[in-house]
């Protein structure tokens, strides 16, 4: 194994808002400091690139000493929330545009996988356009014909090929641009994101093509997704980007624990009263059937009884409230909804009023593992959302004796939940 | 670990006049689809087709010859007016397509370029050569005009054996066209002020550029603004033309080689210039 990519310190700033007049007066004062011979004056302002807070300056990092090492062969996912950087970082990567300071350096060819029709040309055939998208990507046009059945073959796009580009459907073209980018042999293959337009079928081909490509080949690729189950398919290693920054590199599944951690965090520690629009919630707790004065409980057994006591008063005047709970698994899958509406039971609350509104839960039946309850409230009568929080209470769930025989499924054979069922026999 | 051997670098580093004549030729075949499809596809889903190629300077040559022959009676000699207007049209619409299509090099092509890197100069190259080969078309259609004139209109062939000096006419509009384009093309991607500029300022530029009138004329009637005409390298770029295929001129060859100097200035301007822009571009564009 030998290093094929090195990233040294880089980072890139950006300028936040619109071109205009005062951008000229930045330009000329920056050119004059270059031929005094100084340091660029805005190259010390600067924050952090943090999209939810107000910052104070007009420049911000969008990527800060970014240091990273690519081995030969691997796949690298590259995850983060939006706005971490990541896209940024790509663009640095394919040569899109330069970092401002910092250097990466290649011992390999980089392309990058396009997206949507990018390259294509409306008016041209599906076949000329795989001409025209391949040596775009750096590839000869002997090298495209030497490769063009595979390719038409891989596209799944037989019928279409001398037809113009334009008469094709989204999915259409990205099976031909990805059938392209694939069959390219450069060393580093950059994908981001592009597989979520096509069908499931395709998804799978196109996630099998990489692999091949990784592993039967040898090649590497960087892969940006916010899909954890394909980075979990696919990846050999990742690194979790936050705010511009490298928060983590290293195996994937701890990769991914750290990056729904970061997604999670703020939210973990729920400090009570929360007001949302005209409500306030003044306590929610998790509680065994049994016992309903015990305090909250975080690691629930499965197949116990529960029910989610979350207490509300209004703030305004009488509302009627539809109540959502929703259970998402690690990956951030929604597993079930919970949701006043499927059982025509609405409630109302007061001002002045503490209400308890409980969620009983008879037999517990999601397979143990970690979990986040997000919740939704919204006013029945004009549909507004009053309060909304995706990862309001994290919980997890431990193995139990669901089936009542004292026989614990292993978790090998759990699956994602358990149901009641009966055998019998008729002869 | 030993020292690892790195096929590039990407940093922030620029240079200033490079050009990388080892990549572009590695992505020759990229440069040469790009021409096919200029070529291919701007009359597609058209009756007439290529057609257009044609039918463009034949209509301005026509009107010109209406407006300010007939009307504004600028006399061009010996030469038939229409041949005469042909003969500038041509050379000037090959002259404004290099460099209204250049000058818009990142703008239109944002979307690619924002997505995979391949050398950016291959675009303008790829107008350029598109637009000499629609150029020779038109180039075709003013030989079988001439031949018309010579025929059927008795007109003394004056084609003289300062012909060889034409592909460095050429050569010049190409370069002029490319330079001014890529500095304005550079210009686009932070201020959109010069997009009007262009598309205006090409209107005006064509009417100091002695395309409908010969330089003699203008030195003639307006001599106090004569210089705007004068120095004008594509006025003498376009006079000298004429000169070699009308023969009514001494030759300028004064005007050849100080064109000759001012493009290949401007050339070298505008890849400067467009060296430092395509590797920042996006994000300011």
């Amino acid at each position: 194994m030998s290093v094929i990519l090195k990233a040294e310190n880089i980072s890139k700033q950006y300028r936040l808002g619109v071109v205009g007049t005062g951008t000229l007066s930045h330009d000329l004062n920056r050119w004059w400091h270059t031929v005094r011979g100084k340091e660029d004056p805005y190259l010390k302002i600067g924050e952090s690139n943090d999209r939810s807070s107000k910052g104070n300056s007009d420049y911000v990092w969008a990527l800060r000493d970014i240091n990273f090492e690519v081995q030969k062969g691997e796949v690298l996912g590259i995850i983060g929330k939006n706005g971490a950087g990541k896209s940024t970082l790509l663009k640095i990567l394919s040569r899109v545009t330069t970092p401002t300071t910092g250097s990466i350096k290649t011992a390999g060819r980089i392309a990058s996988l396009l997206e949507v029709g990018t390259g294509f040309h409306p008016e041209l055939t599906g076949r000329e356009n795989i001409y025209l998208n391949g040596t775009i990507l750096g590839m000869t046009k002997a090298e495209v014909a030497f490769k063009l059945d595979e390719i038409i073959a891989f596209s799944g796009c037989e019928r279409y090929v001398d037809t113009p580009v334009k008469r094709y459907s989204s999915g259409m073209k990205v099976r031909l641009a990805f059938a392209v980018a694939a069959h390219l042999e450069p060393e580093i293959l950059v994908v981001d994101e592009v597989l979520a337009v096509g069908d499931a079928e395709f998804q799978k081909k196109a996630i099998g093509k990489m692999q091949d490509i990784s592993k039967g080949e040898g090649r590497t690729v960087l892969f940006v997704s916010h899909n954890m189950e394909s980075i979990q398919q696919l990846c050999t290693r990742c690194v979790v980007m936050a705010n511009g920054g490298l928060q983590y590199e290293g195996d994937v599944q701890s990769a991914i624990e750290q990056y729904l951690d970061i997604y999670g965090s703020g939210t973990l520690e729920l400090s009570f009263p929360i007001k949302g629009k005209g409500i306030c919630l003044n306590d929610f707790k998790i509680l065994s059937k049994e016992n309903i004065l015990s305090s909250s409980i975080a690691n629930l057994v499965l197949g116990n009884a529960y029910q989610f006591s979350l207490q509300l008063t209004s703030l305004e005047f009488d509302k009627l409230l539809n109540i959502r709970f929703q259970i998402f698994d690690k990956r951030n899958s929604l597993v079930t909804t919970l949701n006043t509406y499927h059982m025509n039971a609405n409630f109302s609350v007061q001002p002045d009023v503490k209400m308890t509104v409980l969620c009983e839960i008879e037999k517990l039946s999601i397979a143990p593992g970690d979990y986040v309850l997000g919740i939704e409230i919204l006013d029945l009568h004009d549909k507004k959302v009053l309060y909304s929080n995706e990862t309001f209470y994290p919980f997890s769930v431990v193995n139990g004796d669901f089936y009542g025989f004292g026989k614990l499924p292993s978790a090998k054979n759990m699956g994602a939940f358990s149901m009641d069922f009966n055998w019998k026999v008729i002869s | 670990m030993e020292e690892q051997k790195w096929l590039y670098e990407i940093s922030p580093k620029k240079g200033l006049l490079e050009f990388n004549f080892k990549e572009i030729w590695r992505y020759r075949d990229l440069l040469f689809l790009f021409v096919k499809r200029d070529i291919v596809t701007v009359y597609k889903q058209t009756i007439l087709g290529p057609l257009w190629y044609l039918i463009q300077p034949l209509f301005t040559s026509i009107i010109y010859t209406l407006i300010f022959n007939s009307v504004a009676g600028i006399k061009t000699g010996a030469v038939p007016a229409f041949l005469f207007n042909l003969a500038g049209v041509s050379l000037w619409n090959y002259y404004k397509e290099c460099l209204t299509a250049t000058s818009t090099t990142f703008t239109t092509n944002q979307n690619l370029f924002s997505k995979v890197y391949f050398p950016r100069v291959v675009m303008p190259l790829s107008t350029v050569i598109s637009n000499l080969l629609k150029y020779g078309i038109q180039l075709l259609i003013f030989i079988v005009f001439y031949l018309y004139f010579v025929f059927a209109e008795d007109y003394l062939v004056a084609i003289n054996s300062n012909m060889i000096y034409f592909p460095i006419l050429i050569v010049e509009m190409a370069l002029l066209g490319l330079g001014l384009g890529m500095i304005l093309s550079s210009m686009t991607t932070k201020y959109r002020d010069v997009s009007f500029l262009v598309t205006f300022g090409v209107q005006l530029l064509m009417y100091v550029s002695a395309v409908m009138y010969p330089i003699a004329e203008i030195s003639k009637k307006v001599p106090e603004y004569a210089w705007l005409v004068t120095y004008n390298p594509l006025a003498l770029i376009i006079e000298s033309f004429r000169n070699m295929v009308f023969g009514t001129t001494i030759a300028n060859f004064d005007g050849i080689w100080y064109s000759l100097v001012i493009s290949i200035v401007t050339f070298l301007a505008g890849l400067a210039i467009f060296n430092r822009t395509e590797k920042n571009f996006i994000d300011t564009v």
